[in-house]
């Protein structure tokens, strides 16, 4: 942070550098964080992976099974690409296990995250973007190469495909974090968390195309999961842009609603967090 | 102009208890029932009272996490719950058991972290860090991860990380808590020395009246959300009859005699050669001694000042509205 040299400036408005020095920080912890827990990591690596066999057969069974090659007009190369990208990106837009917000309200420790000159939830992506990062090397990239290499994966034949796939898997982290942090914050409310954290279990996985891609649905129920619900916009849409489906909805609209949705959780969140603040109880004196 | 103003602060909470099977009956608890306070810049403030006496509360809504159900209340010309996150970059907050440090990673990433949350210049935060390093001694742990550091090493973590953004005024809940002797005077000798300074305000909340005796000259003790007194230590014991006691031993076993004309002075016990006499503000030490020296050969003698405890323990066991009479 080298841009601030005055200290009359620290207490004048903030500019994009401050803030992108502040969101790298927030970052460099989230990564770092995550990065402490190597054992960790190899788990959940070896859990993905060990899903990714299982689910890979399930799906090539049904191909076989349709004996027309392929399904929903996924290839049996794209289904692979389907599955083990998805497995991959569990971790990466970090689908489950995630109650840190919730347990800080629960035990109180939460004040410490509003007595920052940062609003929460700006923290809190950073971190969890950060987070990711670190997610896409250690936990998107082996499960890949093994699916790759054991089942062989359609990879992109266009080159905007990684631009648009990168562009999506970001779209997603946001999405998932976004719904997350909404989720835990039903903590200020319930204080036990349980119950919001197991329906988002169930829902964001069934209505979010992991166990099964939303394109074998009928197209009014695909329709209205895509648009009524966040849950397409976190693993659908990147691996069907990544997967270069050729259907409809095509990779823009996937975009623009991933898009569509971030803007609309994000409003949600910043609306949640006033209210919240608003009843805020310190448990714990 | 003062730092913290608040007039006729109050919070209260809704209490609701099982009444029956299904039945629940609500009640509306006062933790914090019009406090008046005023505190200047550079004033080390101690705030005193029993649990549950309201303490938390009232910091917790001077730095703008709990909304006041009425009262004004300004904090550095600001009001803390509408301007919680400006207020936040002027104040330093440590809730003894609260962790404002990273708990996965060392302890110097959670600084780093502070530097950039806070703006701080390069410059200036290394120095300030470094002397935070060396009054309290964290060179030892810095690289250690803060889960792993024991109660006493976290704490002087808390106060470096409240610290590093040079607040105006620092907001310490219990920081002392658990902690072993020698923490505890680290933490001390580390807040006298910034009081010593008198650019930071500290308002101290504490159960350790050690605490309060060695660092603070201005002492609000509360009690049922009402503030029961605003002064200095000396004021305390001087408006709840504080005894020094004397004590006197003779060469040999003596009788007392009359102290009825030493204003202020009792005789507490007699037992042979020791003789323990209770003084109040008014009482006079010489006079007891020369009255003393006429009983017999005397071999030692001493004298206590107040306990603090005695004080405050009164104080909290005598009902409020006596109190504020």
């Amino acid at each position: 942070m080298g841009f601030v040299t005055a200290t009359a400036a620290r207490q004048a408005g903030r500019n994009f550098f401050e803030l992108a020095a502040q969101f790298r920080s927030f970052a460099t912890i989230g990564f770092r964080r995550y990065a402490t827990y190597r054992q960790a990591t190899v788990a959940s690596l070896a859990t993905n992976t060990t899903f990714g066999f299982l689910r890979s057969y399930v799906l090539l069974a049904v191909v076989a099974a349709s004996g027309a090659g392929s399904i929903a007009g996924y290839s049996r190369a794209q289904l692979m690409s389907f599955v083990w990208l998805g497995q991959g990106l569990i971790g990466v837009v970090l689908l489950w296990g995630w109650n840190d917000l919730s347990e800080r309200i629960r035990s109180g420790d939460v004040v410490m995250d509003l007595l920052r000159p940062q609003h929460p939830v700006f923290a809190y992506v950073s971190a969890d973007l950060g987070r990711a990062g670190y997610a896409f090397a250690t936990r998107f990239l082996p499960p890949v190469v093994i699916g790759s290499i054991v089942f062989g994966m359609a990879l992109p034949t266009r080159a905007t495909t990684y631009a648009l796939g990168l562009c999506s898997v970001l779209l997603a982290v946001l999405v998932c974090f976004l719904c997350r942090y909404l989720v835990n914050s039903c903590a200020y409310w319930l204080l036990d968390n349980r119950g919001p954290t197991m329906a988002w279990m169930v829902f964001s996985g069934v209505l979010g195309g992991l166990y099964f891609p939303l394109r074998m649905l009928p197209g009014w129920a695909m329709w209205a999961l895509w648009l009524g619900t966040p849950f397409p916009s976190i693993l659908q849409a990147p691996l069907d842009v990544i997967s270069e489906h050729g259907g409809v909805p095509g990779p823009a609209a996937m975009l623009a609603v991933q898009a569509a949705w971030a803007v609309v959780l994000l409003a949600a969140c910043l609306l949640v967090q006033r209210r919240a603040e608003r009843r805020l109880v310190v448990q714990g004196g | 102009m003062n730092v913290i103003e608040a007039r006729g602060l109050r919070k209260e909470f809704t209490v609701r208890a099982k009444a029956g099977r299904f039945r629940r009956t609500s009640s509306v608890v006062s933790a914090v029932d019009g406090v008046d306070l005023a505190v200047e810049r550079g004033e080390l403030l101690g705030y005193l009272g029993p649990n549950g006496a309201g303490k938390s509360t009232t910091l917790k809504m001077m730095t703008g996490v709990l909304h006041p159900t009425a009262g004004d209340l300004t904090v550095c010309g600001y009001a803390p719950v509408p301007q919680r996150r400006r207020l936040a970059a002027r104040i330093g907050v440590v809730f003894g058991q609260r962790s404002g440090l990273q708990w996965d990673l060392p302890l110097r990433d959670s600084f780093t972290l502070l530097r950039h949350v806070h703006r701080v210049p390069a410059g200036e935060h290394a120095a300030a860090l470094r002397r935070c390093t060396d009054l309290l001694d964290l060179g030892s742990f810095m690289d250690t991860p803060v889960r792993q550091l024991s109660l006493g090493q976290r704490m002087r973590g808390e106060l470096t990380a409240a610290l590093l953004h040079s607040p105006e005024v620092l907001f310490l809940d219990e920081p002392t808590i658990g902690l072993d002797v020698l923490s505890k005077q680290a933490v001390r000798q580390f807040l006298a020395e910034l009081g010593a300074r008198g650019d930071t305000t500290v308002v101290l909340t504490t159960h350790d009246l050690a605490d309060i005796e060695r660092l603070c000259r201005r002492i609000v003790v509360i009690d049922h959300g009402r503030v029961v007194h605003d002064g200095t230590l000396t004021q305390l014991h001087e408006r709840y009859g504080s005894q020094r006691r004397v004590t006197a031993d003779f060469a040999v076993p003596v009788v007392p005699g009359d102290v009825s004309g030493l204003p202020g002075v009792t005789l507490e016990s007699a037992e042979a050669a020791r003789l323990v006499f209770a003084l109040d503000s008014t009482a006079e030490v010489g006079d007891l001694i020369a009255r003393l020296v006429t009983w017999g050969t005397l071999r030692d003698l001493s004298i206590a000042e107040p306990e603090i405890e005695d004080v405050i323990s009164r104080l909290y066991l005598s009902p409020a509205t006596s109190i504020m009479s």
